[in-house]
């Protein structure tokens, strides 16, 4: 009855360049239940990226299943939230226009998409900055603009790859905290790629670790932690304990 | 600002005064009949005496600019998304693209005659020749500058190809489009006159040429003038245009909002 939001299934990828073929993924099973928050650690370029590409239906798979609400048929893009490193805002838009993007995809109507976006601006603290264009903004405030773009779209599930990856230490946390916030007002369900082994203790309920290209799944851990979370948990023994296991298992899979 | 000002236009100014001012004093000093080299001041005087004949040629070649540029714009920009259409496209039109702009128009402008006669069409019809390659190139490039990671988040969200083109890849070559745009109307005026210079009734081209034929060399010097003055505003308007229709691209983004 209850399927997950996300079955990953088999799913493999291999590129073909000429003659020779580079595999990418070697076989990745991967679930995400309704509401969890799970996340994807590996070493650089292990084909982290190519999988959530796979999944958001920018990019095919060569074998496998995936499934989104239990439907593995169809066309993926547009089931999920998809998010990167980039803000990627359209610097001609303001930032309510910018947050309103996907809904302009969707063909809704400008009266009741704006209002949506106003109302989720309010909620998480950016209406002051609404009318503003992105270029105004600082980088924290432009992953926070973009991850409200994601949420706007797809409130279900959120496909975030490394969202805070080039934001100074500070801005991250508080980002992260942000990303928290908004996750529960919606219940959403979230894939979120990282190589800060940190960042996934503290954000998720499940970590799955990649090993280096072709990449399989080297673990799959349950992070412990009581909601919700503040970064002092980050100190508690189990914690540290968890971090050093973890970073001592990427740093053996990281190549040169 | 107004220092800033001075500062960005000062030297140049600076310079065309001086040229100016030993062009007038070397045909002053008897080096060179008037009459074969007028003096810049002698120019002026002449526009001013000659207005009336002169405004209405001018109007006349403001018109053919303004039409032939308009014509431009849009075959340039028809032509920069069928570019972008597909790369089959882009390999089939471009060569053909570069080709037309090696046709002298010394050649055609008379062909332009003899097929449509002496009207505003032809003229229309070398202006927009003349300005519309470096609008469909420059838009072209435009368009194929969109962040890759930026389509790909459309792909994501499902768009279809023209959405891509409406939300994202047209907004964003703007800039890029206003470039080819500021060139072309520098083109533009030298187009028209050229047109005219060909066969015409009325304009700043026909104008040179009948004050030439006539030795009335100071004239040809105030039609240049004319020319050069509308070439500038043309361009002028166009920057103008720009920086209304553009405001997230210009100067002080910080201090920008919209009400």
């Amino acid at each position: 009855m209850d399927a997950p939001k996300l079955l990953v299934q088999g799913v493999s990828k291999a590129f073909r360049d000429g003659r020779r073929s580079l595999e990418v993924i070697a076989s990745i099973d991967l679930t995400v239940a309704v509401g969890e928050f799970v996340s994807v650690i590996g070493p650089s370029g292990c084909g982290k990226s190519t999988l959530f590409n796979i999944v958001a239906g920018v990019e095919k798979a060569s074998s496998g299943l995936i499934a989104i609400d239990g439907e593995a048929g169809g066309a993926r893009a547009g089931k999920s939230g998809y998010m990167l490193q980039q803000p990627l805002l359209l610097p001609w838009r303001t930032v309510e226009e910018n947050v309103m993007l996907g809904l302009d995809v969707r063909r809704v109507p400008r009266k009741k998409a704006q209002h949506e976006a106003r109302e989720l601006l309010k909620r998480f603290g950016l209406a002051d900055f609404a009318q503003h264009y992105p270029a105004t903004l600082s980088g924290g405030m432009r992953q926070r603009v973009a991850l409200l773009r994601t949420v706007l779209f797809n409130r279900t599930f959120l496909l975030l790859d490394e969202p805070f990856g080039a934001l100074d230490a500070l801005t991250r946390l508080s980002s992260q905290m942000w990303l928290l916030d908004v996750w529960q007002e919606f219940h959403a369900s979230v894939l979120f790629i990282t190589h800060d082994v940190r960042e996934a203790i503290f954000l998720s309920d499940r970590i799955y670790v990649l090993s280096a290209r072709p990449a399989r799944v080297l673990r799959i851990v349950e992070v412990d932690l009581p909601r919700p979370r503040r970064p002092e948990q980050l100190a508690l023994e189990q914690s540290v304990k968890l971090e050093q296991e973890l970073v001592a298992l990427l740093l053996k899979e990281q190549q040169l | 600002m107004k220092l800033r000002w001075i500062a960005g236009y000062g030297p140049a100014f600076v310079l065309a005064v001086t040229l100016l001012a030993c062009w007038e004093l070397y045909v002053r000093s008897g080096q060179i009949s008037p009459t074969v080299l007028p003096t810049p001041i002698g120019i002026v005087q002449a526009l001013f005496d000659n207005w009336d004949v002169i405004s209405g040629h001018t109007l006349q070649t403001l018109l053919e600019t303004v039409l032939g540029m308009a014509a431009a714009t849009l075959l340039g920009l028809l032509l920069a998304i069928m570019l972008d259409v597909s790369p089959w496209m882009r390999r089939a039109i471009y060569p053909l693209l570069v080709t037309s702009q090696t046709i002298p128009m010394i050649a055609l402008a008379p062909l332009l005659l003899i097929w449509f006669g002496f009207d505003l069409g032809p003229k229309v019809l070398v202006v927009t020749l003349y300005c519309f390659f470096p609008i469909a190139v420059a838009c072209a490039d435009g368009l194929a500058s969109a962040e890759p990671e930026l389509l790909k988040l459309l792909h994501s969200m499902r768009a279809s190809r023209w959405q891509v083109l409406w939300l994202v890849r047209l907004p964003g070559a703007m800039p890029a489009f206003f470039s080819g745009l500021r060139i072309a109307a520098t083109y533009s005026v030298t187009g028209a006159i050229f047109g005219e210079y060909v066969g015409a009734y009325q304009g700043l081209g026909i104008y040179m040429q009948t004050s030439a034929n006539s030795h009335a060399i100071v004239l040809v010097f105030a039609a240049i003038l004319v020319t050069a003055v509308l070439s500038l505003l043309l361009f002028g308007l166009v920057s103008v245009i720009e920086r209304i229709a553009l405001p997230w691209y210009h100067g002080t983004h910080a201090l920008w909002q919209r009400g």
